[in-house]
């Protein structure tokens, strides 16, 4: 079976380490907050200004003043910082942050991600994408391993524009993780039930298959 | 003293000056942390051919957006703009030109701007389209795009609390993009919640120091929210 939203969350949460700055883009990426393993602490970082990412506020809490890069209302944990936007992208830029996670349309064989535009429709902007993908110590993107008509979004070379060349490390599909490393893709978990041959099928870019590739495992 | 006292009490003298064909910066995130009243007071001004910088253009009806609906704005530069329909319409018509610039490159051009560093390099966007037709340049090893800063006739912001002699201080995520905008302005306007005396604020907690601010304005603000999210007490 094919993961769901929550799952693929799962997954990418088992990547968060105790002490790690993170950043978790809009979609798949927000719910890995939902998932972060008991004992380790993590403090989440947005890209508006805000280090120390809380819950949504309840009904008494909600301020107009307080938002994530989303657009959300959000609280602050206890211990959080509030700066300006330079400063925020200070920190992604100079490679302050741990990990960044993020969605992608593609992610070729080489790391290279395409994100944020698809020529011929409405271009809303790639907003704080390409600073993120230029600046995190370790990129995690997330996304469906083929689209709805079954192509790869695996590719050789990326087919859209560019959001960062050469920035992505670690991919967890609805099928696979793999690692991206000297122009390929490495398989190195696949999804319960999922075949090798299903993800070398749904993958159009070099995969290399190591031994008996093992299943994701799920607390 | 007079010369320290920033303070105006209308909207016509909060942004006397401004013309068409202007370049204005203005801070805010979405609807967080707009400065309100000034943009209505463009709006009123009627002002034309403007370029515009801020990281959106607001939504239809609101903050930036309501510039679009007498066509005020000539050119926006912003990293996301999606969340409005006029804007939409009045891009694929070709009526509105738009440079779209990544939200750490546009918050560091205006920080630059108003830091006298005329240009910048940095690895965004490298291999991007955002980097076409600029200078690249590899240094130890790594490519990097040559970025040049902005600046603008006016610089409009939001602040939380200001005293006469210019000094801000933001309130939460409200801050983001209003302190390197207030740099940035060869006139910046601070539409402040409250206007305190002189030694109220702390010197050593001040965001944004009066010398960057020319006029300082009490405004009253809605506070739209555009993702309201709550969680279950």
């Amino acid at each position: 079976m094919a993961l769901s939203r929550e799952q693929v969350a799962m997954r990418v949460a088992q990547e968060l380490q105790d002490g790690y700055y993170v950043n978790l883009g809009i979609g798949i990426p927000t719910l890995v907050a939902n998932y972060v393993p008991a004992g380790i602490e993590v403090m989440l970082q947005s890209e508006n200004g805000l280090l120390g990412m809380g819950p949504y506020p309840t009904e008494d809490e909600i301020d107009a003043d307080m938002i994530n890069a989303g657009k959300e209302t959000v609280t602050a944990i206890k211990g959080a910082a509030i700066f300006s936007s330079a400063e925020s992208f200070a920190m992604i830029r100079g490679g302050h942050v741990d990990l960044t996670v993020l969605g992608a349309f593609e992610v070729d064989q080489n790391g290279n991600i395409a994100s944020w535009m698809i020529p011929g429709k409405l271009v809303k902007g790639m907003g704080g994408a390409m600073d993120l993908v230029a600046g995190a110590q370790n990129i995690v993107v997330t996304m469906t391993h083929a689209d709805k008509y079954g192509n790869s979004k695996l590719l050789t070379d990326c087919t859209l524009p560019l959001t960062g060349v050469g920035c992505v490390k670690k991919i967890v599909t609805d099928l696979a993780v793999l690692e991206v490393r000297n122009g390929a893709f490495h398989l190195l978990e696949r999804a319960p039930g999922i075949s090798v041959e299903e993800i070398q099928q749904k993958t159009a870019g070099k995969l290399v298959i190591n031994g008996d590739v093992p299943e994701m495992v799920f607390n | 003293m007079a010369g320290f006292n920033k303070v105006v009490h209308s909207y016509e003298d909060a942004m006397a000056g401004l013309q068409d064909g202007m370049t204005v910066i203005a801070g805010g995130f979405g609807l967080c942390g707009i400065p309100e009243g000034l943009i209505a007071q463009i709006k009123k001004m009627q002002t034309k051919d403007l370029t515009v910088v801020s990281n959106n253009c607001g939504v239809d009806g609101f903050g930036l957006g309501i510039l679009l609906e007498d066509r005020q704005i000539k050119k926006m530069v912003a990293s996301y703009v999606g969340e409005n329909a006029l804007f939409e319409k009045q891009l694929l018509s070709g009526e509105l030109e738009v440079e779209l610039t990544p939200q750490g490159t546009l918050a560091e051009k205006m920080r630059a701007g108003g830091a006298g560093i005329p240009a910048f390099f940095t690895a965004t966007g490298y291999g991007t389209p955002v980097a076409e037709g600029k200078e690249t340049r590899e240094i130890n090893g790594r490519n990097y795009v040559l970025e040049e800063s902005i600046t603008g006739d006016f610089a409009i912001v939001r602040a939380w609390k200001a005293d006469r002699y210019g000094n801000l201080v933001f309130r939460h995520t409200s801050m983001n993009f209003n302190p390197m905008a207030a740099t940035a302005g060869k006139i910046t306007v601070a539409e402040v919640e409250e206007i305190v005396e002189p030694g109220e604020l702390e010197p050593s907690q001040i965001h944004t120091p009066g010398i960057y601010v020319q006029r300082v304005i009490k405004g009253n603000f809605e506070k739209r929210i555009e993702r309201r999210m709550v969680r279950q007490g």
